[in-house]
């Protein structure tokens, strides 16, 4: 799939932005500040109602305007598809599809897929728990839009259980926990869902993670040692990828660790204590792994899940956000060598000559809220 | 900020549900500009609403006396009682004209977020009105979102016991919304189709 035409009204730093898009390789470039990351954000967010930058939607809004729009023109074979998001801090926003409104935000992923490479990703090997699980479930999304509602129902009941709990400490031993039986129910019912789906997608993911590192470090020592990620639960499971089965496993723990529980005030069991270890060879990346060893890790991660994704018959547009400053020549020629391929990818930089050749395309100039196309690029 | 008046109905306005800051100023601007007539009568509504309204004694719907129109109406089947979170799901269903029954508001569903537990409801209320027998059959129409399945869950537990039978509404409605959004025929149907639960 491509974007051919982006709009954006009040979003970030563009009051207005009219954007003619082509398949194939284009290059936002421009000095500091001046509004790459913003427009391949913009596209980003259609496709996972998510910043990559940032977790509210308040700072996507130009500051002093009420709501930001963003549109945009998808092809997907020989079909057309008109998106619309509008983003109004504090209420719901409002999605509309070919100018038909959609009776919710979340109806509208699916309709554009994208993966985002950029510097933020070394989160991913080197930051916490959560910004790995937020990799998994952002990618369980983007080829099922389903679990959007399945990880939104089971934040809301663990919400609800651990105000429930907490509530129950504050006023003494067992006191106000009729109820806490339906929360375990729901939680684990939504947890044994989330849980087999993150377990059956790393399946999935494992081989084309351990080619993609390959490819990225390709230097002998990467040749061998395997990057393989494993799931880490909060509990003790059966080795299966029923959702039933994981199900009852964890409201057993949940009925084991009650006790725990309630003297804590926070639900101790299930998808939102879990983690993701990486590692090379017999090490564990975080904490052993040198910078760009974890560099390559990242941009494994994400290549994997551009090549899952593509798998799937699904080509998502590909987003380098200022990637390349980050990397050395090799790593740069080998990112670049695998992605030359995309329907369309979108690389944003400070200097030109920080792309790779291969991926200078078409260059837009980015400065001061506009993006103009500039003349085909002579530097040969 | 505005002055004294002015900025106490905007405080006020900006108190109600769906109403931010902007809006509730461009609401008092408008009150501000208004003909005093109609100002006169829209104050009006506002006390009498809250004079003359009550919840009926019996179900806990809105009601202009002790009891509400539904419950005195004698030919309303005694024997299947419908059990909604809040008055206006009342009139969704009563739009449907699908159900014969009568009905029990509880006020709410099981939030802790929001410190609502069962007896914040009218949970007890419902059991008294189960005591005598003559209610057969128990709908629940709770919302169908988490709070609104974890209500029905728990009322489940605590009816099935007494050898009713429960039943809960058809899926086909729009997950994880409102029971008052969901269209007459589609909210028709999920009456037709309501299944017994376990
Ligand atoms: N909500 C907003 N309203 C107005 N301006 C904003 C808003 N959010 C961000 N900006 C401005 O946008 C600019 C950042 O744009 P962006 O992140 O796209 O820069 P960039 O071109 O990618 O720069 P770099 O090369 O440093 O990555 C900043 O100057 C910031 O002040
Ligand atoms: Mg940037
Ligand atoms: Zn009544």
């Amino acid at each position: 799939m491509h974007v051919t035409h982006l709009s954006l009204h009040d979003f970030r730093s563009y009051p207005e932005l009219e954007l003619p898009l082509e398949p194939g390789a284009s290059a936002f470039i421009g000095a500091n500040g001046q509004g790459k990351t913003n427009l391949v954000e913009a596209i980003d967010y259609l496709a996972t109602l998510g910043s990559h930058r940032v977790a509210a939607d308040a700072p996507l809004v130009r500051v002093g305007a009420e709501r930001a729009v963003v549109r945009a023109s998808v092809e997907r074979g020989d079909r057309t598809a008109l998106l619309e998001i509008e983003i109004t801090p504090g209420r719901s926003n409002r999605a509309r599809v070919n100018r038909g409104p959609l009776p919710r935000p979340r109806d509208l992923l699916g309709w554009l897929r994208s993966v985002v490479f950029s510097p933020e990703d070394l989160r991913l090997v080197k930051g916490d728990p959560s910004d790995r699980r937020h990799f998994l479930d952002a990618l369980l999304i983007l080829r099922s839009p389903r679990f959007a509602g399945v990880r939104a129902d089971y934040d809301r009941a663990l919400r609800q259980r651990n105000s429930l709990l907490k509530t129950a400490r504050q006023a003494g031993r067992g006191k106000g926990l009729e109820t806490l039986d339906v929360w375990d129910g729901q939680l684990a019912a939504y947890g044994g869902e989330l849980l087999a789906a993150r377990l059956a997608l790393l399946d999935e993911l494992g081989p084309y993670l351990a080619a993609a590192y390959r490819d990225v470090a390709a230097s002998a020592a990467a040749e061998r040692t395997a990057a393989v990620a494993e799931y880490k639960p909060s509990f003790d499971h059966p080795d299966t990828r029923d959702r039933d089965v994981l199900r009852e496993a964890m409201a057993e723990q949940m009925r084991e660790r009650r006790r725990d529980e309630i003297d804590r005030g926070v639900s101790l069991v299930g998808p939102h204590r879990d983690d993701v270890v990486l590692s090379l060879g017999d090490l564990p990346a975080k904490g052993y792994a040198s910078h760009g060893e974890s560099w390559s890790f990242a941009l494994a991660l994400r290549l994997a899940s551009y090549d899952l994704l593509r798998a799937d018959g699904d080509d998502p547009i590909l987003i380098l956000d200022d990637v390349f400053a980050e990397l050395d020549r090799d790593r740069r020629s080998h990112l670049a060598d695998r992605v030359t391929e995309a329907e369309q990818v979108l690389v944003t930089a400070a200097v030109a000559e920080d792309v790779p050749t291969g991926l200078r395309g078409r260059r837009y100039d980015v400065a001061a809220g506009t993006a103009t196309r500039a003349e085909e690029a002579t530097d040969a | 900020m505005y002055e004294g008046v002015v900025q106490d109905l905007i405080d006020e306005l900006g108190r109600l549900p769906g109403i931010g800051p902007k809006s509730a100023q461009r609401i008092a601007f408008y009150l501000l500009d208004a003909d005093p007539v109609d100002v006169r009568r829209f104050a009006d509504v506002l006390i009498e609403v809250k004079e003359k309204v009550r919840f009926c004694a019996t179900c806990g719907n809105v009601a202009e006396s002790e009891t509400c129109r539904i419950c005195a109406d004698p030919r309303r089947d005694q024997s299947v009682l419908c059990v909604v979170e809040e008055s206006k799901d009342v009139v969704a269903i009563e739009r449907t004209r699908e159900f014969r029954g009568r009905y029990h508001v509880l006020g709410g569903a099981i939030s802790p977020i929001d410190g609502r537990g069962p007896d914040d409801l009218r949970i007890r209320e419902l059991m008294q009105r189960l005591a005598d027998g003559a209610i057969t059959e128990i709908i629940l129409a709770t919302d169908p979102n988490l709070e609104g399945e974890a209500t029905a869950t728990y009322l489940t537990r605590l009816l099935k016991p007494l050898g009713l039978r429960v039943t809960r509404l058809a899926s086909g409605l729009p997950v994880g919304g409102d029971l008052e959004y969901a269209d007459e025929v589609t909210l028709g149907r999920a009456f037709e189709g309501r299944r017994t639960v376990d």
